[in-house]
C-alpha cells in the first residue's frame, strides 16, 4: 500500500515505480552514527557495570577504568547530538524522516495495517504489502522500543552523568537535579539505566533480524534502502 | 532574662580561648573563610540562645549517640549549652511530667522561635500505637510540638526516609517526618547516623547566620551532601585505573584496592564521610575496608545487597537483578527469533517451489 505522497510521486514516476528515494543522506549518516554509538555505549556500559579484572601495578600507571568511562560518555554524547540533529531532520528533510516521531495513533487504517503486519509475522498472510517508509508495525516498534529507550538513555545517562560533573554542570542542572529525586536515590537510576542497555539489546535483535528476513522475504529492500537511500520494489504488482 | 550563647558558655566554664578556637573550628567545618570566625564569635556574644527541642519517636539513638560524640575540641560542650537543649528525653535530667512541663514551657516562651530536631520517626497503623511518648502516640507530640516551631531538623535516616523502621513490608508504617508535617521548613540531615560533626554543623549554621543552610531539591544541606563519597573518596585513583577487590581477603583488598566490585555504595551515596570523616577525622567505613551501605540513601534497607554492584530489582515480584531479567528476555526472544527465522525459511522456499510449480503449470 503506497500513501497518498507516495502515490503522487509513484504517478510523478509514471506508473511502474521500481525505486524511490526515501532516507536523505543525513537520516543515513545518523542511522549509522548511532548505530556505532549504541554499540560503543552497550560495550563501555557494560565494562563500567561489571568492570575487568584488576589491573597490576601502581594505580598512577593505569587508567583503564577512566578510559572506559571516557568511552561511554563521549558516545553518550555522539548518541544525545545524533538525536537532536535526526529531530531538527524530521523538521526540514522529508516526509519520511518524520515517521520515527510521530506514531498516527488515531488513524484506524493505521491500526488495521499494524494488525495485517502482524499476521504476516504470525504467517498468516501469504503475500506481503509494499511500503515506501516503514511498514506500520515497524513503525509502532521503532517508537516504543527505540525512541522512547533512547529517550530514557539519555535523560537517565546524562542524570548519571550530572552526577560525576557535579552541581553548576549542564547536565546536572537539566537532568541530575530531577532524575535523582524523581527515582528516589541514585542506585534505583543505576539499575533502570541498566534494565535500558537490555532493552536496547532486545530491540537491536529484533531489528537487525526483522530487516534482514524482509529484505528476503518482502516486495522490497531493506538493507541496502540504509546505505543508498532508494527504496528498491521487485515486483509492478500494486 | 534571656541570655547569650557565650554568656551560657562562659557560665558553663568555658573560657575565651576556648570560646574562639570552637569558632574558628566551626568555620573551618562549615567551609567557610577565616574571616568568619568574628562573625560567628560575634553571633554568639549577641544572639540569645536558641531553644531546641529534641523528640524522639521510632529510632535506635545511634543519632545521639553520634551527636554526643562531635569529636571537634570542646565541640560537645559548647554545642550542647549553645543550643540549649532543653528538652531531650534521652538524655534530660528532668523525667516524667517535669520533663513535659519544660515542652510546654518552652512552647509558649519561645513560641515560633523554636527549633524542632526530631530523631526517627512516627509510626502510623494501629493510630500510633507502636511508639507511645508520655502516654500518647509519639505522632501526636510531633504534630503538636511542630504546630508552633520555626524550623524543624530531621535527625537521621528515620526522620529523613524511613529507614530501617519503613523497610518492606513496613508493618507499623513508619513515615518520615517530611511526610506528615507539611508547612514547616525541614531540613533532612541523613544518615545511620549522621556525622557527629555534620549535625553539629547544620545547627550551627542555622544560630550563627540565622536562617537554614542552603538545600538540595531532596532537603539535605548542600554543603555536607552536595557530593557523592566517590567524589571524594581516597581509593578514587584505584577505581580510575580499574584496580579492584574481587574478595574480602584478596590482594586487591590488602593492597586497599577500590570496593567498586565489593557493591560500595559510594558511587551511589550523598555524604560527607570521604572527607569530614568519623570519630575526630580518624577512618572511615571504606577506609576501615568496608564499602560504603549508603545508608544516607532514601531506602538503603530495600535496595538490594550491600555486596551486589548490580542490585536486585524488587518491582517484578521476584527478586533478580537486572542482568539476570534482561539475560532472560534476550534468551526468550533469541530463541523466538530463531524459531520464526526457520519457519519463514521454510515459507520462503515453499512460495518459490509454489511460484516455479505456477510458471511450469
Amino acid at each position: 500500500m503506497l500513501s497518498a505522497q507516495d502515490m503522487r510521486e509513484a504517478e510523478a514516476h509514471g506508473r511502474s515505480v521500481k525505486a524511490v528515494y526515501v532516507y536523505e543522506a543525513p537520516v543515513r549518516l545518523w542511522h549509522w552514527v548511532n548505530a556505532l554509538a549504541i554499540t560503543v555505549l552497550a560495550i563501555s556500559g557494560w565494562f563500567i557495570a561489571s568492570p575487568l579484572p584488576s589491573q597490576p601495578g601502581e594505580a598512577s600507571e593505569n587508567f583503564l577504568m577512566g578510559y572506559i568511562r571516557f568511552a561511554h560518555f563521549s558516545a553518550g554524547y555522539v548518541l544525545l547530538i545524533g538525536l537532536l540533529g535526526r529531530i531538527y531532520w524530521a523538521f526540514v528533510g522529508n516526509h519520511h524522516a518524520r515517521q520515527l516521531f510521530v506514531l498516527p495513533i488515531f488513524n484506524g487504517t493505521w491500526w488495521k495495517e499494524v494488525l495485517f503486519e502482524l499476521r504476516w509475522y504470525l504467517f498468516l498472510e501469504r503475500d506481503p504489502k509494499k511500503y515506501v517508509g516503514h511498514n506500520p508495525l515497524a513503525q509502532f516498534s521503532m517508537f516504543t522500543l527505540f525512541l522512547t529507550t533512547t529517550l530514557f538513555m539519555i535523560v537517565t545517562g546524562f542524570a548519571l552523568y550530572g552526577e560525576g560533573a557535579q552541581e553548576g554542570s549542564w547536565a546536572h542542572t537539566l537532568f541530575t537535579s530531577w532524575v535523582i529525586p524523581l527515582f528516589g536515590q541514585s542506585q534505583d537510576v543505576h539499575t533502570w539505566h541498566h534494565v535500558g542497555l537490555w532493552v536496547f539489546l532486545l530491540f537491536v535483535l529484533l531489528h537487525i533480524y526483522a530487516a534482514i528476513r524482509e529484505d528476503i522475504m518482502s516486495r522490497q529492500s531493506l538493507v541496502s534502502t540504509m546505505l543508498s537511500g532508494w527504496r528498491m520494489f521487485k515486483d509492478d504488482k500494486p | 532574662m534571656v541570655e547569650t550563647f557565650y554568656e551560657v558558655m562562659r557560665r558553663q566554664g568555658i573560657t575565651r580561648r576556648s570560646f574562639l578556637k570552637y569558632c574558628s573550628l566551626t568555620a573551618a567545618s562549615l567551609g567557610l573563610g577565616p574571616a568568619f570566625v568574628p562573625k560567628i564569635a560575634h553571633a554568639m556574644e549577641t544572639k540569645p540562645r536558641t531553644p531546641v527541642l529534641w523528640l524522639h519517636g521510632l529510632e535506635c539513638t545511634c543519632c545521639s549517640e553520634s551527636f554526643i560524640r562531635s569529636g571537634h575540641p570542646l565541640a560537645k560542650d559548647a554545642v550542647l549549652s549553645m543550643i540549649s537543649l532543653d528538652y531531650d528525653d534521652t538524655i534530660m535530667t528532668a523525667a516524667g511530667h517535669q520533663a513535659e512541663a519544660i515542652l510546654e514551657e518552652v512552647m509558649t516562651r519561645y513560641k515560633g522561635n523554636y527549633i524542632l530536631a526530631v530523631e526517627g520517626n512516627p509510626p502510623l497503623n494501629q493510630e500510633g500505637m507502636s511508639c507511645i511518648i508520655g502516654g500518647k502516640p509519639f505522632i501526636e507530640q510531633l504534630k503538636h510540638v511542630a504546630k508552633d516551631c520555626k524550623a524543624i531538623i530531621s535527625w537521621g535516616s528515620c526522620a529523613s526516609w524511613g529507614c530501617v523502621q519503613a523497610a518492606k513490608p513496613n508493618p507499623t508504617q513508619a513515615t518520615p517526618v517530611h511526610k506528615v508535617i507539611h508547612d514547616k521548613p525541614i531540613i533532612k540531615v541523613p544518615g545511620c547516623p549522621p556525622i557527629a560533626e555534620v549535625m553539629t554543623g547544620v545547627i550551627t549554621y542555622m544560630l550563627t547566620f540565622d536562617r537554614l543552610p542552603e538545600l538540595d531539591r531532596q532537603g539535605r544541606p548542600k554543603m555536607f551532601y552536595g557530593q557523592r563519597i566517590h567524589d571524594k573518596c581516597y581509593r578514587r585513583p584505584h577505581f580510575d585505573a580499574g584496580q579492584f577487590a574481587e574478595a574480602w581477603d584478596d590482594e586487591g583488598s590488602r593492597k586497599g584496592y577500590c570496593l567498586y566490585k565489593m557493591g560500595c555504595k559510594g558511587p551511589t551515596t550523598y555524604n560527607a564521610c570521604s572527607t569530614v570523616r568519623w570519630n575526630g577525622g580518624v577512618s572511615f567505613p571504606i577506609q576501615s575496608g568496608h564499602g560504603c551501605i549508603g545508608c544516607s540513601e532514601d531506602g538503603f534497607w530495600d535496595k538490594g545487597s550491600f555486596y551486589d554492584r548490580v542490585t536486585d530489582i524488587q518491582q517484578f515480584g521476584v527478586e533478580s537483578n537486572a542482568d539476570r531479567v534482561g539475560g532472560a528476555a534476550l534468551g526468550v526472544v533469541g530463541a523466538a527469533v530463531a524459531a520464526h527465522a526457520a519457519v519463514s525459511a521454510i515459507k520462503q522456499s515453499r512460495s518459490k517451489q509454489s511460484d516455479v510449480n505456477d510458471k511450469q503449470g
